[in-house]
């Protein structure tokens, strides 16, 4: 091959190899993005049932039931405005209470939200950019309602 | 005092960079003398820097609480190493030894690169000067370091106890040093732009330091994977979370780059290309850093928001990749391709390595800042996770991995004999495995089982180069390269292992009840308070029993008090054919405690492998070294590199 040809299939490939990569990303992102929902979003519809998503707010005062098996727990998501209830089977994180942030990773289940995973504010100074809009907005409610 | 001495260290180390930088303008505009002088200000720079992070360490281990970087961080009864520790576990502290690494690196290249032109050097120099210059101003504008408190507080605030572990110890500097050995290639890269002596002389000088970082990364995303995998306590070794794709996504060009630049070294060919390569390399790092360093992520390792950090860091990498991506569009047309190849040749296989993981990085890149991007655009939240980057990466690496076995047979230029041949032993194991697999587990899970296939194949493949040839007359360069791709099989193997024979148990017990997983049978015997340091915890006693062997382990969930958290340290005993791994959670109101437990046959090869890796990358560093000091001779044609 003459170095200038070369140079041509060589460009040629990057550029493939580059739509390859675009055309790639597009098709995983449209089929396995999760999206951010709040109980509001959930009660307004925006979420579909069984599509892979994640869920935050606050976990409800007073809300965390333990079923029998001893690992499964019940509990319900709010933010404010809205209420979803949530069932995980395993080892809440070491963060997770009543009262605070946290943010589940599942789908919906007959309207109930079948956790996999549950991610929890890690530290006290540490909380997801997420939830942190939601819980000025939660103090914000809070304060209307006393 | 200390401070103070390190911010003076800091403020002079800057204005050298600076110095450095005018330089190597005059220098490259005339044959200027007094440039030669760069060599000397890179080297008193480096050591400057090293002052400055010395002083940082010392008010870190004497916790003196009028330092607010260590008020922040640290806390009187920490354990000593910890204290150390903690003075790059902070976003100050960690910017001070990523500038310090960049400058002693910069200082090195001054006092060893002799391969080079002087023109290149020089130019080199001022472009590491100039990314060190980027840092100083970040340091010294907004992440001051050695910013003082008055009053002095008598304790200060902790340190989040996820960190505090050993692996916290070297996992950020072993990273560093990986991204910043990148920042060497860059300016390399940058400085023969420059001049335009891209050539094979530049690319052995270039080499070593790409062999460095590969190795450094290799052992750092190797380590936080085994870090992440015994401390969160979920059982899973890589979360696709996005501090772990800034590590990933650096390597990623790293190993394309190591690659191409053998093109280069040996044939002067894909020149274009490898400098491109070295670009996107660091650009990848100053990525990583602005991913994790910026706070934008919802992530256990981005520690604080304060966009005004995040905004600098966004420029900074704004200006250096598109500076030396416009230097690259203006002086990267005019290189001379070089040296012609065929279709079947040894640079054909490692162009399509590098077209394969530059797809791989691609879809990394693009999947790790989706999530922020449609944020930024549109509000709406949302997460790319482990799905995505299982479903587009996943059949690309497997592609590479059976790629991997066929490269190294080829010759350089062109091909004629019956390469394939030579394969058929691997393919027969690869076709074995198959067979065995869908015989034994024939509901096994399609990954897995291709896992094993191509595991078991480029096992054999790998070692292929070194047959029929005398093994202890091949260049150490080439153990390392098969050394390496046998890595890669066993990691593999690791891999398809864990996904295929994991046994899981989640269930509650009471002190006296028994739980199976697996092949073991596993005894609760105790729970009792304990306590270390500064932390309290309630530790579960497990007695394991599979056939004559019994071990006991203590998983813990411990409570810190400052700040108030709480870990899972999981207990873990390491087998010749698995781990067992096991978690205690909460109690119940009846007194039964949550276990999780799980056996993880050959889990273990995976860490295994990603440790070959890198040891195959130091045998080759090692054998490079070797031949750069002892064939020290500049005008050493191409040729006669006895390359295989």
């Amino acid at each position: 091959m003459k170095p200038k040809n070369q140079r041509l299939v060589l460009v040629v490939a990057a550029v493939v190899a580059l739509i390859a990569a675009a055309l790639l990303a597009m098709w995983g992102l449209r089929s396995q993005a999760s999206y951010f929902y709040t109980p509001a979003d959930i009660a307004a519809g925006k979420a579909h049932e069984g599509e892979a998503m994640r869920l935050g707010g606050m976990v409800e005062r007073g809300s965390v039931q333990h079923l029998r098996d001893g690992v499964t727990i019940r509990f319900v998501v709010t933010d404010g405005k809205a209420k979803t209830p949530v069932i995980f089977r395993g080892i809440a994180p070491d963060l997770f209470r009543e009262g605070s942030g946290a943010v589940a990773e599942g789908r919906l289940e007959n309207g109930t939200f079948v956790a996999d995973t549950i991610l929890a504010k890690h530290d006290e100074r540490y909380m997801p950019p997420q939830l942190g809009n939601l819980s000025a907005e939660h103090k914000a409610g809070k304060t209307l309602e006393k | 005092m200390i401070a103070e001495a390190g911010l003076a260290a800091l403020w002079l180390a800057a204005g050298l960079a600076a110095l450095q930088f005018v330089l190597m303008i005059l220098a490259l505009r005339s044959d200027f003398e007094a440039a030669r002088a760069m060599r000397s200000i890179a080297v008193v720079q480096g050591v400057l820097t090293l002052v400055a992070f010395a002083m940082l360490l010392i008010v870190f281990a004497r916790s003196d609480m009028s330092v607010l970087l260590v008020f922040e961080n640290s806390s009187a009864v920490k354990p000593f190493i910890y204290k150390v520790a903690g003075a790059w576990g902070n976003h100050e502290g960690s910017m001070l030894m990523w500038v310090t690494i960049l400058a002693v690196a910069g200082a090195f290249v001054a006092l060893l690169a002799h391969r080079t032109s002087e023109r290149t050097l020089l130019a080199a120099l001022g472009a590491q000067a100039v990314l060190a210059l980027g840092f100083y101003a970040f340091l010294l504008i907004a992440s001051n370091p050695f910013a003082r408190l008055w009053p002095a507080p008598p304790d200060g605030q902790g340190l989040n106890p996820l960190l505090q572990d050993p692996g916290l110890a070297f996992h950020p500097p072993t990273l560093y040093l990986g991204y910043v050995g990148l920042s060497v290639a860059f300016s390399l890269a940058v400085g023969a732009l420059l001049t335009g002596e891209v050539d094979s002389r530049l690319a052995r000088a270039m080499r070593p330091w790409v062999l460095g970082a590969w190795i450094l990364l290799t052992l750092g995303i190797t380590a936080g994977s085994y870090w992440a995998y015994y401390e969160l306590g979920w059982g899973g070794y890589w979360f696709w979370d996005p501090v772990e794709n800034a590590s990933l996504m650096p390597w990623l060009a790293a190993t394309a780059l190591l690659h191409s630049i053998n093109v280069l070294a040996a044939r002067g060919a894909l020149k274009a290309w490898t400098m491109m390569l070295a670009v996107i390399a660091f650009s990848m790092s100053m990525v990583g850093t602005f991913l994790v360093r910026s706070g934008i992520l919802t992530s256990v390792h981005a520690f604080a928001i304060d966009p005004q950090r995040g905004t600098f860091l966004l420029a900074l990498l704004a200006i250096y990749v598109g500076a030396a991506f416009i230097l690259f569009a203006v002086r990267g047309a005019s290189l001379k391709e070089g040296a012609p190849f065929e279709l079947i040749s040894r640079e054909s296989g490692l162009v399509i390595n590098n077209l394969i993981l530059s797809v791989v990085l691609g879809v990394v890149f693009v999947g790790t800042l989706y999530p922020l991007f449609v944020e930024a655009v549109s509000g709406e939240k949302l997460s790319v996770g482990a799905p995505y980057f299982n479903a587009v990466a996943g059949p690309l690496a497997l592609i590479l991995a059976v790629l991997v076995g066929i490269g190294p047979l080829l010759a350089w230029r062109r091909e004629r004999r019956q390469v394939f041949k030579r394969l058929t032993i691997p393919a027969l194991l690869g076709i074995t495995a198959v067979v065995i697999t869908i015989i034994l587990w024939p509901s096994m899970h399609i990954l897995p089982r291709l896992g094993f296939t191509v595991a078991a194949y480029l096992a054999a493949a790998s070692i292929l180069p070194l047959i029929g040839r005398n093994p202890f007359r091949a260049p150490l360069a080439t153990w390392g390269m098969v050394m390496a791709h046998f890595g890669i099989a066993v990691a593999l193997l690791g891999m398809a292992a864990n996904a295929a024979f994991t046994s899981e148990r989640l269930a509650i017990a009471k002190p006296g009840d028994t739980l199976t997983v697996g092949p073991w049978l596993i005894l609760l015997q105790d729970v009792t308070p304990t306590a270390g340091k500064n932390w309290t915890a309630v530790e579960a006693e497990l007695r394991a029993t599979r056939g004559s062997a019994v071990v006991t382990l203590k998983p813990q969930t411990r409570y810190f008090s400052d700040p108030p958290t709480e870990t899972n340290e999981s207990a873990i005993q390491t087998f010749w054919n698995g781990q067992l791994y096991t978690v205690v959670g909460k109690p119940d109101a009846s007194g039964a405690w949550q276990l999780r437990l799980w056996w993880k046959p050959f889990v273990t090869l995976i860490w295994a492998g990603g440790a070959l890796i890198a040891l195959g990358g130091a045998l080759a560093l090692v054998g490079r070294l070797w031949r750069l000091a002892w064939r020290r001779r500049p005008d050493a044609d191409w040729r006669r590199e006895r390359y295989t």
